[in-house]
């Protein structure tokens, strides 16, 4: 069923696109302002559409809404393929929620170069847009890297501390990771004799002939590595920490929440369905590194963390383990809860992240010794912080909690030992959330404090600022409550004879 | 050629096939004429009446694209007229076109003579056009120093300045030598294909068609192996390929800025040009595949991994585009290894070439505004504030940069990937695991010369009393701006939908 007289996911790519473009060809910073506005909430509009539409649409394959278009190069099976299945459309709806709260925050930030600081965030929205609906997977790479770009110039420009090293090094990492990734892809491609990058030909062709067993544990463990480095697998993931805490605000709540995903998405799309015997080779070791690297390891650097924005960015990186715990099991409930987690910490790290540079404009401070007793003056950010801090823990009544315990349900099956590791990752994760809240927000003030509030005293969140975290926070908790406007459609698309098969028989 | 052959060129209308050459050199005496003629004051039309002859060349070439001449020999077999020759014909003409539009800066800052400068740039690419077409190991060579030579002088053209003096200079060096490599190449392979004594010789050793049936009778011919080794070195020079990049850095650095451009685009395509014609599928060596492609394959990673590794270390833009264009030409050179095994790395080559192209004259574009009156004072430091100063330069320079690293969604990304595909499909991987370390490793310094520009802010040195050690920046002018915008915006566009462009190129 299509209700709009136009492709709604082009458009959701196009319209930031072009109105980047437009504001570069130099159009006054109030036009751009304005401009900015619409920009950023015409991809959520049509993200909330083709959501709402998903069900009642025709489908292709799982795919709704698709449509192709030619970029001249079909005769080396290159197109503009959009389309959204069921593991693609929640993310679809996350990059336009994310990206919409991070434009109308970027808006109020009173930023400097404002206007190509709105340019490249808007540049990042249409690349994120174009990762979930993109069903051709070099326009999955080709899309990714485009949103990935503003990420580099914007920490240099923009960032905090030590932003020309954190921007060299994100830089150097993501093109690694980018690069081997892009070497597996087209691996894939070359050896499997399909000609296209068409997800769907691929997935057709590589269900009646298989890739020999051992290729495939090669190609899996090459992407493994590519798109590892872009999840923050330990031990790839110290570019992340670093980069998101000199990142600016928006950019961090993009490429945290959003852009980061593009990796997991990969491997639920790409690799599990067309490499089932490669990911059946790599799922015990994937599990046990996520499980000892990214939950152990990194929940008591966590714990040692003294910044908090230091902190969020290792809690991320923490809380992807569980998304590759998920994706390890390789069963539709374990890779459906790794989908649902990763749009539930999309939506609660950039929240996250959100709150923490709000805090910073009232405390002047990311150091969490310095800080105390903003409860009193600013009880509405107070209890933001509350409630993302308990949704990134996974409190039942968010939307987090269903994909931990979905994780969670399907490890146990998995192996029992990794679930133990695995559950006690939350009682670490709930130490140093609880922690860092009760500091930013209750006790006494700090002397620094003090000083810092003599100076500036620190007001309440103002509407600019509640207005994206309501948004966000709102589909948490939709989320928490109605599960299932998400989780039908991710079960049919897994569900579906095509990843089926990708459940592994060895364990 | 014979009296007899030019007399039945003339009667059957031959010249009609190298008219686009023959215009070019028309419009190059044209000038010498016009500059004893016209008053010193009106010299400066004489730049653009060169511009508007390379565009008038270019449009007829484009209205005179299917010649009737194509697939056919001509000139008793010097040239061969074919597609992927009018295609290099266009290319070379546009870079031309391009290097004017610099040279009008530049020169013009130098205060120095113009009309000799336009008028050896337009031999140049007349004999760069033939060279392209060139189907006779002579006609190769005369078309190669014919060139050479008008790039020699080129180079150093910047006469009052040393660096440009000690550039002309090395490039004669390097360029005599390669030239007497080439040249003894072509020496063995016309004696080991002439001599009567040997099965299969031929009737005339310098035709492409005879010397491929030659070498196709004697497939493992010490000699002949001998001179296709020494005849791709020649040519290894040209392209700046790994072991024989060594003058790339000083000369890129000495010479005018227009010149560097024309030598790191035009120059490296007018090798791949030759190459393609020697080793390309089914071309004059490849019943010698088994020598030319280790050789080759060799050349490429060994281009790749130190012209990335090498270019880290610079601080002067010349020195690094020099060597980042020897990494380029070890990408190229992979193509070429591909082009065996899959028609379509040909394609992908003409593609990398012309995205090349866009990226690089937007870069040196902008280096041109940058640069004060010393050509070879152009260091990184420069750059510094320049996002803040002139936004419209730093966004070229970022696209220029950003294809040349091969990031999407920019041509030099496609070009990159149509490379990648061909090189897996002609199964060599290890080659790939090499270009993409080469493609990280070129990130760094690319993202090094943006980072200047988009996060430095420039300060004045301690010492005010010394003034400011950066040279003042030109303002952009028309001319110059559209070109910018355009290359850039094309850049972009090709990066989002290389339809025409890549169909026409890549998938014929």
């Amino acid at each position: 069923m299509r209700t709009l007289p136009f492709d709604p996911l082009l458009a959701a790519i196009a319209f930031p696109l072009a109105s980047a473009l437009v504001i570069a060809c130099g159009l006054p910073k109030r036009w751009s302002v304005r401009l900015a506005y619409v920009a950023f909430a015409v991809p959520l509009l049509l993200a909330l559409h083709t959501w709402w539409h998903f069900d009642a649409s025709p489908k292709v394959a799982g795919y709704a809404f698709l449509t192709q278009y030619s970029t001249g190069l079909d005769a080396v099976g290159i197109s503009l393929k959009l389309g959204l299945n069921g593991i693609a459309m929640p993310l679809f709806l996350l990059a336009g929620l994310v990206g919409f709260a991070a434009g109308l925050y970027a808006l109020q930030s009173q930023a400097e170069r404002l206007k190509l600081y709105l340019l490249l965030l808007l540049v990042m929205q249409g690349g994120l847009m174009g990762v979930f609906a993109s069903v051709d997977v070099l326009f999955l790479y080709f899309f990714h890297e485009l949103a990935l770009i503003p990420t580099f110039i914007m920490v240099g420009v923009w960032g905090g501390r030590d932003r020309a090293y954190a921007a060299m090094k994100l830089t150097i990492y993501l093109t690694l990771g980018a690069m081997l990734s892009l070497a597996g892809l087209i691996a894939i491609y070359a050896r499997s004799g399909a000609n296209s990058f068409d997800l769907m030909a691929l997935r057709d062709h590589l269900a009646r002939f298989p890739l020999d067993q051992a290729l495939q544990g090669n190609l899996f463990g090459l992407l493994l590595v590519g798109l590892g480095v872009l999840v923050s697998l330990f031990p790839l993931h110290t570019w992340a920490p670093l980069g998101y805490g000199a990142a600016p605000s928006s950019n961090a709540m993009l490429h945290a929440g959003v852009l980061k995903k593009f990796g997991l998405y990969t491997l639920i799309q790409v690799a599990l369905p067309l490499l089932p015997a490669g990911h059946a080779a790599w799922a015990s070791p994937l599990a046990w590194l996520a499980v000892l690297g990214n939950v152990l390891i990194i929940g008591f650097v966590t714990l040692a963390q003294r910044d908090l924005k230091q902190m969020i960015g290792y809690s991320s990186v923490m809380h992807m383990g569980y998304a590759f715990l998920g994706i390890a099991t390789g069963t539709a409930v374990g890779v459906g809860g790794a989908v649902f987690l990763m749009v539930a910490h999309g939506l609660s790290v950039a929240l996250l992240f959100l709150l923490a540079t709000s805090v910073h404009h009232r405390t002047q401070t990311f150091a969490l010794d310095e800080m105390g007793g903003l409860a009193r003056p600013a009880p509405v950010l107070a209890a933001f912080l509350a409630a993302a801090t308990f949704a990134g823990i996974g409190l039942p009544g968010f939307a987090n909690f269903w994909g931990e315990l979905a994780v969670f349900v399907a490890l146990w099956q998995f192996s029992p030992a990794v679930t133990a590791v695995a559950v006690a990752g939350v009682v670490i994760s709930a130490i140093y959330g609880l922690r860092a809240l009760a500091q930013v927000c209750f006790g006494p003030a700090t002397p620094r404090m003090e000083e810092v509030a003599a100076r500036h005293p620190p007001a309440d969140l103002r509407w600019s600022e509640r207005v994206p975290a309501l948004v966000l926070l709102t589909a948490l908790l939709a989320l928490g409550f109605w599960p299932r406007a998400i989780s039908d459609p991710i079960h049919a698309a897994l569900a579906a004879p095509a990843t089926a098969a990708a459940a592994p028989s060895a364990r | 050629m014979t009296l007899e052959a030019a007399k039945l060129a003339a009667a059957n209308n031959l010249w009609g096939a190298i008219l686009p050459e023959l215009m070019l050199a028309g419009v190059a005496l044209l000038l010498l004429a016009l500059e004893i003629l016209l008053p010193r004051r009106q010299h400066a039309v004489l730049a653009d009446l060169a511009g508007a002859g390379i565009l008038g060349t270019l449009l007829g070439l484009c209205f005179n694209w299917d010649s009737g001449m194509l697939g056919s020999e001509t000139f008793g077999g010097l040239l061969y007229h074919s597609t992927s020759g009018q295609l290099l014909r266009a290319f070379f003409l546009i870079a031309a076109f391009l290097t004017c539009v610099i040279a009008r800066l530049t020169l013009a800052r130098q205060k120095m003579p113009r009309v000799e400068f336009y008028h050896l740039l337009l031999i140049c690419t007349a004999a760069m056009m033939l060279l392209a077409q060139t189907n006779h190991l002579l006609m190769l060579f005369v078309t190669l120093e014919t060139l050479t030579i008008a790039l020699y002088v080129l180079v150093s053209y910047h006469r009052t300045s040393p660096a440009s003096l000690e550039a002309g200079l090395k490039y004669v060096l390097m360029g005599a030598l390669s030239s007497g490599l080439l040249l003894f190449g072509i020496t063995l392979l016309y004696g080991v294909a002439g001599n009567p004594s040997l099965a299969g010789h031929a009737a005339r050793p310098f035709h492409y068609a005879d010397l491929a049936a030659f070498l196709t009778a004697n497939p493992n011919h010490f000699l002949a192996s001998l001179g296709i080794v020494l005849v791709l070195a020649g040519v290894a020079f040209k392209i700046g390929a790994f072991p024989f990049q060594i003058w790339v850095p000083d000369v890129y650095q000495g010479a005018p800025t227009p010149v560097t451009a024309f030598l790191a685009v035009a120059s490296k395509a007018a090798g791949f040009a030759v190459l393609l014609g020697l080793c390309g599928p089914g071309a004059l060596f490849s019943s010698y595949a088994w020598l030319t492609t280790p050789v080759l394959t060799a050349m490429a990673a060994a281009s790749l991994l130190f012209g990335n590794l090498a270019a880290l270390t610079q601080h002067n833009v010349k020195r690094l585009l020099g060597l980042s264009g020897v990494s380029h030409a070890g990408f190229l050179l992979l193509g070429v290894v591909a082009a065996g095994a899959t028609p379509m790395a040909l394609g992908a080559i003409y593609f990398y070439l012309f995205a090349y192209l866009l990226a690089a004259f937007a870069v040196f574009g902008v280096m041109a505004h940058v640069a004060g009156p010393d050509d070879a004072d152009q260091e990184l430091d420069h750059y510094a504030g320049l996002a803040k100063e002139s936004p419209f330069l730093a966004g070229v320079l970022t696209v220029g940069l950003g294809s040349l690293a091969g990031i999407p969604p920019l041509a030099g990304f496609m070009g990159k990937l149509f490379i990648f595909l061909a090189a897996f499909q002609a199964g060599a991987r290890a080659m790939l695991a090499v270009a993409i370390v080469g493609v990280v490793v070129s990130i760094y310094y690319y993202f090094g010369w943006i980072r200047a520009a988009y996060f430095e802010t420039w300060t004045l040195p301690a010492d005010a009393a010394a003034g400011p050690t950066r040279p003042a920046r030109t303002p952009v002018g028309l001319l110059a701006g559209v070109t910018l915008g355009v290359l850039a915006l094309a850049s972009v566009v090709i990066g989002f939908y290389p339809g025409p462009l890549g169909h026409w190129l890549a998938m014929r």
